[in-house]
This record gives C-alpha cells, structure tokens and sequence, in this order.
C-alpha cells in the first residue's frame, strides 16, 4: 500500500545537506546562467553605469530598429499544385519505420511536403500503434545536418555513373561480399538475390547487437534458425531472464504493446499477467516486474538451469542469493500453471537451449510462442562475420558491400576490422554518413532514409508492412535496391521491381492501392477500430473486451507449436563446467533512447532525452550499485548525487581503455558494471555525438557462437578525475510527498476500495456540507439535491443524495461492491467524469464560485500499472510541440524543456539490490481547474480556458516565473536562452556545439507549423497539445457533428505503447475517460497532491504489482522511514 | 397602392434574378462572361442560339454526352472551341438553368447605361466649400472677442492707474504658472497619446498596398467578370490558408482569354496613376506559368512536367507568427464572408488591407458575432444554453460564449 516510502536518488532516501540545499533552492542564483557573464559585466568595476548604458542603448535601440518598415513577405505558391495537397492541411502517408531489421507499420504526417511526425499505425493487428522514442525521433535524422549529400568516390564526390563504373568494373576481380544488417524485405531480399546470382556474390547478415546463440539455439533445438514469434499478450507468467524485451530486445515496440495488454487491471477484473524478471542491470523491463532478483551475467545459466530443473523435477535450487532461491522456485509454480512464457537474452547458446527446454516443460510452444510464424527482425550471424574477417585477412576478397551495419566501430576490435577492411580493393558503404566505417570505404553510395523510400518489410511471416516515401529525396541518394539492380543489370528500377512484386502478389490495382493505404498486408486484414486502444484501457475489464485471454481463462487456439529436439543434458552439462565469475563482470547494453548507435547517436532529441532508469543525458557511463561505487571511491560525498562532477573509472581490457564517469544505480547488482553501446563516435558522425562518451562495443568478447555482451576480463580501477554528467533526478523534487499509490495485487482484489476510502477519509466532509444536507436548491449546485425539487444544473445529484456519505459507510462500499456503488451515481450532473466525492470537494472545497464548463472539458488518465516508462511519449511531445534542445549544459542548470517527464522513484534498500522496486510517473501539467500558477501571473499570461485547459500565452508572458514558484507540480519550463533563434534579434541565440545543428535549416524542417517557436523569457509548458484540440474541433465542426470520442488524441497518448494515457472529453459521457473515471477505474482513480485543492484535469492510476512481497512497506525490514 | 404593387412586382423580379445571379456566380462564372466570350461563349441570348431549351438542359447536365451522341450543333461548338470541353453539372435542376440563363439575359451592357452623377458630386463639392467658410467665420469672431476682452482689460487698468487704485504688475501669459501648468499636461497628453498610438500601432499595416509581381485586378476577375473568391481561393474551406492559387488555375481561363479587352470600360490603372497594359500582364503570366502563345501549349520537361514557376507575391495580409488563423473555421464553419474582413475585394484594382488585423478587432468580432448554434449539430453538446434558449432566457451564443475570446484559441 501506500506506506511505501520512494526515492529518486540515494541523496533523496538519505536526505544529504547538499540535497537539501538543492531542494530548498530551486530557483538558486547558481541555476542562472549568468555564469559567463559574471566575471566581464556584473563585476566589472562600474556595473551599475554600464547597466544604465546598456538600457539606454537597447531602449534606443528598440525604438530605432521598431520605427522601420515591416518586413516585406512573400508567397510563394506551387506552380502546379499537386491535386491532393492543400498548404496548411496535413497528409498522412502510411509506410514503416525500419531501423537494423526491426520494422513497425507507421503513419508519416507531413505538412506542405515534410514529414514532421510519426505516429503508430492502429489499424495494424501487429504493431497495434505501438512507438518507440527511438521510433518518434527518427524523423529528426531524416534531416541530420551530418548526412551525405551525394555519392563520393575515393574521398571525392562522385556521381552513381562513376561509382557503377567502379564497382561494375572490379565485381569479378576476388570474391564479393554483401554485408547488411538483417533484411526482411522481401523485395530486396529478391533484388539482392538477383545481384548475388548474377556476380556470384555472397550476403552475410549481421547483426550489431548479437542474437546468434539465440538463433543457433532455436536451431538446434526445433532445427530452424529463426526466432518463433511471442505473444506476450497472452502470457499468464512472463519470465525475463535478462532480456529487455520492453527497452531493448527484439521487437520492443511490439512487445510492449503485447505486454501492456496484459497488464489492464480493474477493480471488476483484478487480473493480470505475472512477470519475473532476474538481470544483471537495472532496465525498465525490470522496473516493470512484479518480481525482480539480479545476478551475475554468469549466473543466468545456472539460474536457468535452476528454473528447468524446478519445472521438471521441482528441485529446489541453490543459486547465490535467497532471492533468486526464492524467485525461481515460485515462477517454476507459475509456469506450470500454464500459459508461461520464458525469454531470455543470454549469448550463450546453452542457456539458450535450456530456455527452450524451459519453454517446450511448460508447453509454452503454441500457447505463448508461435512457431507457425517468425519474428523476422533479426537473422544476423557473428559466425559469418568471423569468417569474413579472416577472408579479408587473407586478401580473398576483391569487393565488400556495408549497408545497415558499421563494424569497424561495431567489431569487437575496429582496428582488427580496418586493417583487414584496408586489403579489400573495393569498399563500398550505403550508409547515410561518414561513420567509421564508411571513412574507410573508397565507395560511397548512401541510401535513402526510410521516409524517401520505396519497400516493405516482413517482421513477422505473413505480417507485410510497405514502405512509401512520405518526401523526395532530400539529397543524391540511391537506395541498396536500385544499386545492387544497376550493378547486376537487371534492367528494372527497384521501385518496378516492388510493385510488380506486389501487384503481382495482390492480383489487381485496387488491391495494391488499398495495401498501400493501410500500410501493411496481415492475415486478419485491417482492424477496424481507430481508437481501439482507448476504448479497450477505458473498458470496464479490458482483458474481456480486447480478448486477451488472462489466468484461468482457456487459451484460443491458432499458435503454432514445434516439437522440441534439443540436447538438454549436454546444454545442462555445459553451463555447469563454466565457472561462475569472480570479478566483477563488465556489461555493454542499449539504452533505450540510443540503441546500437547509428544514426541515434547523432539525433538531439534522443541525447536529450533522461535515460529511464539512470535520468542522465547526453553521456555514457559506467553504471554501479551503490556499494560498488563506494568501495571504488566513487561515490565523491558519501551518497550524494547531487553534484553533477562524478568520479571517473578506467575500464581496460585488450589494450582499450575506457575512462567513464561513474553513475550509481540502485538495484543493479553489486558485481556489475554496465555500459551503454553508441557513443564515442567520430566527429563525422555529427556534431550531437562528436567524441561524446566513449565506445563500449570494444569490450565484448567472441565465445565461439556469438559476441557477448558480457565480459569478465575487463578490469576496473578508480582515477582521480571527475566529469560532469547531466542528471535530471534531482530536478522537480517532490520533496517525498506522498503521490504514487501502489497496491500488491492481492491487496487490491481483497480491498479494491482503499485507495477510494483514504480519500473519502481526507475529502468526504466536503462531498456534503452539513448545513446544507436538507437544505434547499440554493448555493453550491451539489446541495441541490431535493428530492422533488425542481432540475438544477446539477441534476444528478439528486439521485446522490439518497445516500449522502456519512450513510455509506466505507464498510458498505466495500461490501456493496463497486457495481453497487457506480449505480448510485446518475449520469449527468457532475463535472471531470468523477462522483460525488470529486464534486463536493470540487465545490465546497473552495470560497469560490464554481465553474461548470458548458461544452467540452478535457481530462487525461494516466495508469501507473501500464507505464513502463519507455520514453516514447516525451520524445513523441517533443515532436509535437517543437520544444527546444537545451543541450547538456543547461540540463545541468535543470533547465531542460521537456513538457512531460518520467519521474522514476525507487523503494526498498539501497545496499541490496533484490529488494529494489521502481515505479515510473509520467509528469507533466496536471491543467488544474483552481491553478495556482494562473492566479500568480502578473500579466494574466496563463488563464484557464472554458474547456479546463490551463493556457500558456507566450506572447503575453514577460518572464516572471512566479507561476513555476508557485507550481506544486514543477511543470512549467522557462527558456533561459534564445535555444531556436525565435526572437527578432540577431546573434542571441545560444551555442553550445552540439545541438547547435537544430537551428540548421535544413532540421528546422521538422518543426510544426502549428505550433509556436519559442522565444527567450518566456515560460511554457504542456498545452494538451492544443493544436490537435482543435483541429479535431474544427473538423467535426466542418462536418457538422459533434465530436466524437478518439477524435482527438493528444501525442503523449499517441505514442505511448501500453495505452497508458487516455484522453477525451469528461463531459462526454460516452467517452473512453468518462467511464474510466465513473466506472472502470474508480477504485484505482486518485490525483496527485488532490488535497490541495487544484483539481486537476489529470488523474492517475494507482501502481498495482502482481506480487505478494510488499519491500519497504512496512517499519518492521527498517526501511519505512520519516516519510510519508 | 399602385406604387405598393410596383415594389411588390419588382421585388419579386429581383429575387428571381437573384437567384439565378448567384447560381450563375457559383458556376458558371469561371469560364462564362454573360455579355463576352471567354473560356465558353458569352450567355446573353444563348437560349435563342441553341436548338431548343431541352437540348440546352441536355448539353448542361451532360456535354459530353452530347458530343458523342454525334449532335451537330454540339459537335460543332465543341470544334469552334478549340476542343475544350464543358465541365458537366448535373446537379443543376432544369429551374436553376432556367434561372441562370433568364440572369444572364437581363445583363445590360453597362457602357451603354447613362452616367448621371455628376450633380451629386458638385453638391457635394459645395457642401465642403461652406465649411470651410463657416470654420474661418468662427475663426475670426474668436480673435475678435479675444481682442475685446484684451482691451476691456487694459481699459480697466488703465482707469485704474488714473485713480490711483494699486494694481499688480501684470505676468506675460508665458509666465503665468497655470499656463505652464496647463500647457505641460497639454503636451504630455498629446505626446503621451501620440506614443503609445504610435506604439500601439507597431506592426499593423492597415492599408498596406504593396506593387505585386504582376498587375491582377480583383475588380476585373471578381468585380466585373463575377468570379466566385473560393474558384481561385479554394483552401478557405479546408484549411488554415486560404491559398494563393498557382498558375495552372489562372490558365483555366487564360488559355483562352489571351489579352485585356475591357480597357475601355475600365482601365487599368496604378495607385500612382500609370496606365497598366492588362494584355501585358497576361503575357507576364504566361511566362511565369510556363505557357507557349506560338504553340497553345505548356513548355515541358523531358519527363513531361510542366515548368511553371510562382510570381513571388507580396502577401498582404500578415498575421505574427505567433497567431494561429484558419480560414476554414471562419469561411466553412461560421459562413463569414470574406468580404467582412478582407474589405470589398471586388472593386479592388489593386489589393489593400482593410482591416487593421489586430487583436482588438478580432476579439470585438468575437464578442458580437453568433456562432451558427442552431445549423450545425457540433454544438448539441452545449446542452446549458440550447435550454437557455429554450426558456428564452438567451436569443443568441456569440463566440465568445464557447470561449472564443480565449488566449489559447489563437495563440499556441
């Protein structure tokens, strides 16, 4: 319950002085970015004069460079306008993102020509509208300043007749090797099956982050390389060992959609899938876990092993802590429940091959695992890698092909590969920009960024997604297609080749423009519902109304199983002669914002955007626990973080060192050091990633079957230096006021009315006032509840007033059950979708007249169970809203922009980190109806609107800040600089290198239209995203109905993979948030600091943990502290 | 009672031809002139030229029906005009037709019609002469009691000095401290007014004519040649802008009408008073929209595109960028017409700007313009005031009401 205490940052749990100073001084003078100017003007010998100086000048200044004409505009219009485009009216163009293999249906909207959005797909059963932030922040690279502009040949720009020329040339000279990342495209796939036939070229798939032992694995076990396709939907026990499946692994996007289905509780329908997750690091997956234990990389294996023996025999396991112990011997009972599904990120193909094992004991093929289909994403083999290096070595290859893949930064040992690389006569590279690799090719012949290409994909079999360019080319780009159809002459275009493909394959024109249309061909065809996914969260039980098949319900048929042929014994025998490290043992991962690197690495958006668990931005790091960090000194202050300089290490392993800042990590495991993959790239990358951190992939280590992630070789050591690392944890502190309410599972089904109750307990005496409970119609609608009085505006309290609160006692309820307690509400009359607690605070609550809003009132729900905290929403908002890149300066100043942040606060004990529990907040502006910062405003900058959105008007706004002082929320974001060159003033805008390529012009391309650039001095914050508001607004206004429910979605919601946040009109009693808040989600619903009496328009979920262990919950494990 | 029934008579006439008029405005006008050929042939007395009126009905519905049906008298117009066929309406009834061609007889050549204003404007002319008169009259009987009053004084003192009555020497006016006074607050009102007027109106361009890169009259095309603003505008009913159309649709009609021949009747004619060539400005078109006079063709690409370029505008209409406008909320939704803030376009050779755009006069709309409550079933959900309306307690939902005065519905 509640009592759990959560903390931010150890500074926080231990409440440090320098926290404390922090905390206190939100606004401190330090935070002022006066730093530069300190030293030259405000200590100058007479600043008092020159400040006289200055105003005059500028007061002149301004009226001069006022008193000048207007600036002369034109317009410029089509000289043909195409007949579908209308300037100002956004298209939307379905198509796929695609990045290393993982492909996801998406829709590109584009304004007046440019992409400037990407949004999830709906209509596609597999992807659901499933986002990534990587997959929101892609449309940003289409416009990276560092991308190639034409073809170059020997270091020169070229032209493609050269290049083929070139290559044409050298093909037959020495063997030819294609090497990409993995395709599943069936048209390229067929283009490159033409040019290997044609030129007797070979083509190796691989893979930057290795799924090999995976893939070997599944091949020895069911004899078919190739990964089955999981629905994580349909899974009663999930059980991750060590795979980030909701970050990182595989298809995230997918799977978290899958697993976000299956965690959609209510107080009707208390259900929801069981997830255990045993790691090494701390990921969001982990956070999300109903039960979490840590180990060693090492130890996966024998944890595996433990499980397999519990679900076969029921042995009891003897694994290195209880927790483990524990863990497993309970997810082996859930597993053999039924309906388990075990996944596994292991590069070690025994564990893998135990995993199956696992899988095939429980008869997890074809209940949670499909092998009728695959996941097509990822098809790489190390092995073959392997073997090029030393073909290439050994002079044996005449011409090497890199598309979709950077070895000489992603190898093992870069230099190894580049030395090899250097005795190729002919490198050609297609990537978008000079990275490593490509600095190494003599041939240069970049692709297309997916928004201007033609093409499909196949992540799943039978699941198609077509590509289509939403722009032309921005540059001289050719895409991998039509080069590999030139060089094996085949005579057709790519862009003929796909679509005879497909006509081909859908039989007539209709067919393929309706394939088109919709983005992708499935089995099941389109799904029809738009807004299914809000429908479904706002549903009275959604596990009833999406069919997901929850415990105790019987699976539906229609996976396909596979039957099980491995080798267990030898897999078992294996894992137990490797011996369980002793070192600490070095960990190389994904962040979620940047993944493998690639074009990530150099996007702004993603660099800015606070890692999930970590909050730090724009570096690389090596993460420790707490009592690691302290027993290499870097801990600085004890157990302070508030500073940002942090100790530096030195990891070195085969002649590489790394030196990187240390950042402490709750929950990780104490012999574990972990480091993020994509940084340290070279400067040509681009100047967001420019020699930013240092490259991780150098520490992974090749086993014979795959290159590992982990490695027990590598040593650390501490140094005397310190580097800053930009950390947001500290900002916005709460300062451990109680608002996150979490519930175990079985304290919510036994008591799903105690959050309800707790509120009543602070709230109830408003809901009637006692002076006025027999008393007439007048004053406060709420009272006007006479039974045979005459219809006031508040009609339906008369069917509330049957039984004021004190009647219904908090026992009743409970035992009346929520149906009972809905009935009792009528339909209309109160406001925000909520009952008559909401209501009679909401008007008793205050000495203030009440507002009703006549049409519409906005109100969002955010659901704590169903956040995993990936991230897609604050980077899908920072799309949406243009909201400026401050770069990692000033996000030291915790001068970041970001409109919705993920507050990550942890529970439990520091120095073990088994019992640490994360839950993740998505904050942004709460649009309280009684806002304490609209009444601070000096210049009514922020007044509320008729429809309950608390509105920022940046025109008005001169920069006083006294609504941020006065925020409870800490939402609001002042622009200390000129960050987009948005004033009429020339030469303020703020440098700083790295994200200065967001003022180019060629990215500023990305900003919509609709929306407002912000200048210096002003303050924003979250709008609701207005814009859609009313564009949802004025279309049903155009078409002459009323607005319908999902009409208007705002981006956070957009994005977000689980269906978290639900939006719509409360007035609306059909809509989705109506419901949820009157009905579905009652017992669940509370808002954050509610006693205030701000009345925000944003509720929140309670955080239910499927999970009997209550950690630090109670005073008696010594963690229950001062707080709450 | 006879004049009664003249009205009554008339009135009725106009109606009829009202209809017809904006029938013919919204349909026809793109490409027919009543009284000239120009993309189609001139209307006035075309019932008379055709076989007979159900063949007209006919070839309107369906002209290319009718083409193919092997009609001579079609086949034949389609020939003399160029092969360019006729857009179709069906879903003009054969009254609306009627209607339309019953407008397009009753058109009267206007350089015919007499001209009898010019008393009018003499008595004007006079009216302001006597003002004039009037103002130097009040003039000088001011100056004249000034001067009285004057000299009353100096009499009075100088009677005064005779019978030795002390007296105080007399301040020169300049010095006098209330005049100071008086003429300080005076120059400080007066500058302080100026100022922030000056202030105020930063930014505005109320009246703003700029040179455009090629003479178009408003007043040629929707004055006098009747076409609809929404033919060449078309956006207003779908988007934020309200879009400058491109070359392709000025060669709607321009294809065939090639030079300016209403030069007599309304010459063209620069705010500096130069005499513009409106045949000259239909070449200039032609260059910017890629159109071949010689061959009666669009010059072309290899690929077949059309090498058509914009003529770079001068927009005249600026709202700050930090305003958001839309046009379709204001055209399609609240059947603003356009003439209500752009001025009357119509008899505009060359484009200015009426209003002033400023917040003021948007917000003052806000307050007194009713929203279309009862047309458009979007507003059912305002339950509150369709009871208001109900009991009779409201006779209107201005913009304002559904928050149309808000910060946020225009800047975000």
């Amino acid at each position: 319950m509640s009592e759990k205490q959560y903390w931010k940052g150890l500074e926080e749990l231990h409440d440090t002085a320098a926290h404390k100073e922090v905390v206190d001084n939100e606004f401190a003078d330090s935070k002022l970015p006066l730093a530069d100017l300190s030293d030259s003007l405000l200590g100058a010998t007479a600043p008092r004069r020159d400040f006289l100086k200055y105003l005059g000048f500028s007061t002149a200044a301004a009226i001069v460079a006022s008193s000048c004409e207007m600036p002369v505009r034109k317009a410029i219009t089509y000289g043909i306008r195409p007949e579908n485009v209308v300037p100002g009216v956004p298209l939307y163009y379905a198509s796929t993102y695609v990045d290393n293999g993982d492909a996801v249906p998406v829709l590109v909207k584009t304004r007046d020509g440019r992409p400037i959005k990407i949004e999830g797909n709906n209509r596609s059963a597999l992807s659901m509208g499933a986002t990534t932030a990587r997959m929101q922040a892609s449309v940003l690279s289409l416009y990276d300043v560092a991308r190639l502009r034409g073809p170059r040949l020997n270091g020169k720009e070229g032209t493609f007749e050269a290049v083929d020329r070139t290559v044409s040339g050298n093909l037959g000279k020495g063997g030819t090797v294609l090497v990409t990342s993995t395709i599943s495209s069936p048209t390229l796939l067929d283009a490159i099956g033409r040019f290997t036939a044609k030129t007797g070229a070979r083509h190796i798939q691989w893979d930057p982050v290795s799924y090999s032992a995976m893939l070997a694995a599944n091949e020895a076990s069911y004899g078919r390389r190739a990964i089955p396709f999981y629905h994580f939907d349909r899974a009663a026990t999930i059980v991750s060992l060590g795979a980030d499946f909701l970050g990182t692994w595989l298809s995230p996007a997918i799977q978290a959609k899958q697993y976000g289905m299956g965690r959609k509780v209510s107080a009707k329908n208390p259900r929801m899938s069981r997830h255990y997750q045993v790691e090494s690091l701390h990921t969001i997956t982990g956070a999300a876990a109903d039960r979490r234990a840590t180990c060693r990389p090492s130890e996966m294996g024998a944890v595996a092993v433990a499980l397999y023996n519990a679900v076969t025999s029921g042995a009891a396991s003897n694994l290195s802590s209880p927790a483990l112990n524990k863990l497993v011997s309970q997810a082996a009972a859930d597993l053999k429940a039924g309906r388990g599904l075990v996944v596994c990120a292991s590069d070690d193909v025994n564990v893998q091959n135990v995993v199956n094992a696992i899988n095939n004991a429980v008869g997890a093929n074809g209940t949670t695992i499909d092998w009728g289909t695959s996941n097509n994403t990822k098809k790489g083999n190390d092995a073959d890698m392997v073997a090029l290096l030393a073909q290439m070595k050994a002079g044996q290859v005449g011409t090497v092909i890199f598309h979709g893949v950077n070895p000489i930064y992603e190898w093992p040992n870069g230099k190894e590969f580049a030395d090899a690389l250097a005795k190729v006569p002919v490198r050609v590279s297609t990537a978008d920009r000079l990275d490593e690799t490509a600095q190494a090719c003599n041939v240069l012949i970049p692709d297309h960024h997916w928004l201007e290409s033609w093409g499909d994909a196949e992540p799943r079999s039978g699941y198609y997604s077509l590509i289509q360019p939403s722009i032309a080319p921005l540059f001289k780009t050719r895409s991998l297609g039509d080069t590999l159809l030139t060089w094996a002459a085949a005579g057709t275009s790519y862009e003929d080749l796909w679509k005879s493909y497909w006509m081909g394959r859908l039989g007539s024109q209709s067919n393929f423009d309706t394939a088109l249309q919709d983005g992708f061909i499935e089995p099941g065809g389109a799904r029809n519902q738009q807004s299914h996914a809000t429908t479904a969260a706002a549903g009275m039980a959604a596990a009833d109304t999406t069919g997901v098949p929850m415990v105790h319900t019987p699976a539906p048929a229609g996976l396909t199983s596979a039957p099980y042929s491995g080798n267990i014994g030898s897999a078992i025998t294996a894992i137990g002669a490797a011996p369980v490290s002793k070192n600490p043992e070095f960990v190389v991962y994904e962040k979620v914002s940047i993944g493998h690197g690639g074009a990530c690495s150099n996007n702004p958006w993603l660099q800015e955007m606070p890692d999930p668990i970590t909050k730090a931005t724009w570096d690389n790091y090596a993460t420790l626990s707490p009592q690691r960090a302290k027993s290499l000194n870097a801990e600085l202050t004890g157990i302070n973080q508030v500073d940002p300089a942090k100790r530096v290490v030195s990891i070195k392993y085969n002649g590489v060192e790394l030196r990187l800042p240390v950042v402490v990590v709750p929950g990780q495991h104490n012999d574990v050091v972990g480091i993020a993959l994509g940084f340290g790239r070279d400067p040509k990358v681009g100047r967001a990633s420019a020699d930013l951190g240092k490259n991780a992939y150098p520490l992974r280590v090749w086993n014979g079957q795959a290159l590992s992630r982990a490695n027990a070789a590598a040593t650390i050591e501490t140094t005397s230096d310190k580097y800053d690392v930009a950390i947001t944890q500290t900002h916005h502190s709460y300062e451990a006021r109680p608002i996150i309410r979490e519930y175990t599972l079985g304290e919510f089904a036994k008591d799903p009315m105690h959050l309800y109750k707790e509120r009543e307990k602070e709230l109830g005496h408003y809901a009637a006032l006692p002076w006025e409970e027999h008393g007439g119609a007048e004053g406060h609608g709420n009272a006007g509840g006479h039974p045979s009085g005459p219809a006031t505006e508040h009609a339906g309290a008369t069917g509330a007033e049957a039984h004021s609160v004190q009647g219904v006692s908090g026992a009743v309820m409970a035992a009346a059950g929520a149906e009972n307690l809905n009935a009792s509400f009528g339909p209309n009359g109160t406001q925000q979708g909520g009952g008559e607690l909401e209501q009679g605070f909401r008007e008793n609550g205050t000495l203030y007249p009440n507002y009703v809003s006549p049409g519409i009132h906005w109100g969002m729900s955010i659901d704590l169970t169903a956040c995993i905290g990936c991230g897609a929403c604050v980077i899908g908002c920072q799309a949406e809203n243009n909201i400026s890149v401050v770069g990692k300066e000033h996000v030291k100043l915790a001068h970041e922009m970001h409109w919705m942040r993920i507050d990550r606060y942890f529970s439990g004990s520091p120095e073990n980190p088994d019992t640490i529990q994360t839950v993740f907040q998505p904050m942004l502006c709460q649009h309280c109806d009684n806002a304490p910062c609209e009444n601070v405003c000096p210049v009514a900058a922020t007044p509320h609107s008729n429809e309950g959105i608390n509105m920022m008007t940046y025109n008005r706004c001169i920069g006083t800040k006294y609504c941020a002082n006065n925020c409870p929320y800490k939402v609001r974001h002042f622009n200390w600089m000129d960050w987009n060159e948005a004033d009429c003033f020339e030469d303020n805008t703020y440098e700083d290198y790295r994200r200065d390529d967001m003022n180019d012009n060629l990215t500023r391309m990305v900003l919509n239209p609709d929306v407002t650039v912000r200048s210096r001095g002003v303050m924003e914050k979250c709008s609701f995203c207005v814009q859609r508001l009313q564009e949802a607004k004025l279309e049903a206004k155009r078409e002459g109905h009323p607005m319908e429910d999902g009409a208007a979605r705002t981006a956070c919601q957009q994005a977000c993979p689980t269906d978290a946040i639900v939006f719509g009109n409360v007035n609306d009693p059909k809509s989705a948030i109506y419901n949820l808040r009157r009905n579905g989600q009652r017992e669940r619903m509370y808002y954050v600091l509610e006693s205030l009496h701000t009345l925000p328009n944003i509720n929140y979920l309670s955080k239910i943990r499927n999970t009997d262990v209550k950690i630090a919950g109670t005073a008696e494990d010594g963690l229950y502290q001062r707080h709450i | 009672m006879l004049l009664a029934l003249v009205l009554v008579l008339g009135f009725q006439q106009a109606s009829a031809q009202v209809d017809g008029k904006a029938l013919f405005q919204a349909n026809c006008a793109s490409c027919h002139n009543p009284l000239k050929d120009a993309t189609g042939p001139a209307l006035k007395g075309v019932d008379g030229r055709v076989p007979n009126k159900e063949w007209l009905h006919k070839w309107v519905h369906n002209p290319s029906g009718v083409i193919a049906s092997g009609d001579k008298y079609a086949v034949d117009l389609f020939n003399k005009w160029n092969k360019t066929q006729m857009t179709a309406f069906p879903q003009l009834s054969t009254d609306e037709i009627d209607a339309i061609i019953s407008y397009v007889n009753s058109v009267e050549d206007k350089k015919a019609a007499p001209t009898g204003t010019s008393n009018a404007g003499d008595a004007n002319a006079n009216a302001g002469a006597n003002s004039w008169i009037y103002t130097a009259i009040t003039v000088l009987l001011l100056l004249a009691v000034w001067v009285m009053w004057r000299a009353n004084k100096s009499l009075k003192r100088a009677a005064a000095e005779k019978v030795a009555v002390p007296t105080t020497k007399e301040v020169p006016f300049w010095r006098n401290k209330i005049t100071i006074t008086l003429l300080t607050i005076v120059v400080i009102s007066f500058a302080g007014y100026w100022l922030v007027n000056g202030a105020v109106n930063l930014g505005r361009q109320t009246n703003y004519m700029p040179k455009q890169p090629i003479f178009y009259s408003h007043k040629v095309h929707a004055g006098i040649n009747q076409i609809n603003c929404l033919y060449c505008h078309s956006a207003a009913e779908k988007s934020r802008h309200a879009m400058i159309p491109s070359t392709n649709v000025c060669m709607n009609c321009h294809k065939q009408i090639n030079q300016y021949t209403g030069a007599e009747e309304h010459p063209l004619v620069t705010a500096e008073g130069k005499t513009v060539n409106g045949t000259a400005e239909i070449q200039k078109l032609y260059e910017y929209a890629g159109w071949n006079t010689d061959k009666k063709d669009y010059n072309r690409d290899a690929a077949g595109n059309i090498l058509a370029k914009s003529p770079e505008w001068v927009k005249i209409h600026n709202l700050p960028d930090h305003v958001y406008f839309n046009h379709s909320q204001h055209v399609a939704v609240g059947k603003i017409p356009c003439q209500q803030c752009h001025g009357n376009v119509e008899e505009m050779d060359e484009v200015y700007q009426m209003a002033p755009l400023s917040m003021g006069w948007c917000i003052n709309c806000h307050r007194q313009t009713s929203v279309q409550f009862a047309n458009n079933n979007y507003y059912q959900i305002y339950e509150k005031y369709h009871q208001e309306f109900k009991e009779g307690k409201r006779d209107k939902v201005t913009v304002e009401d559904i928050g149309g005065i808000e910060c946020q519905k225009c800047h975000y």
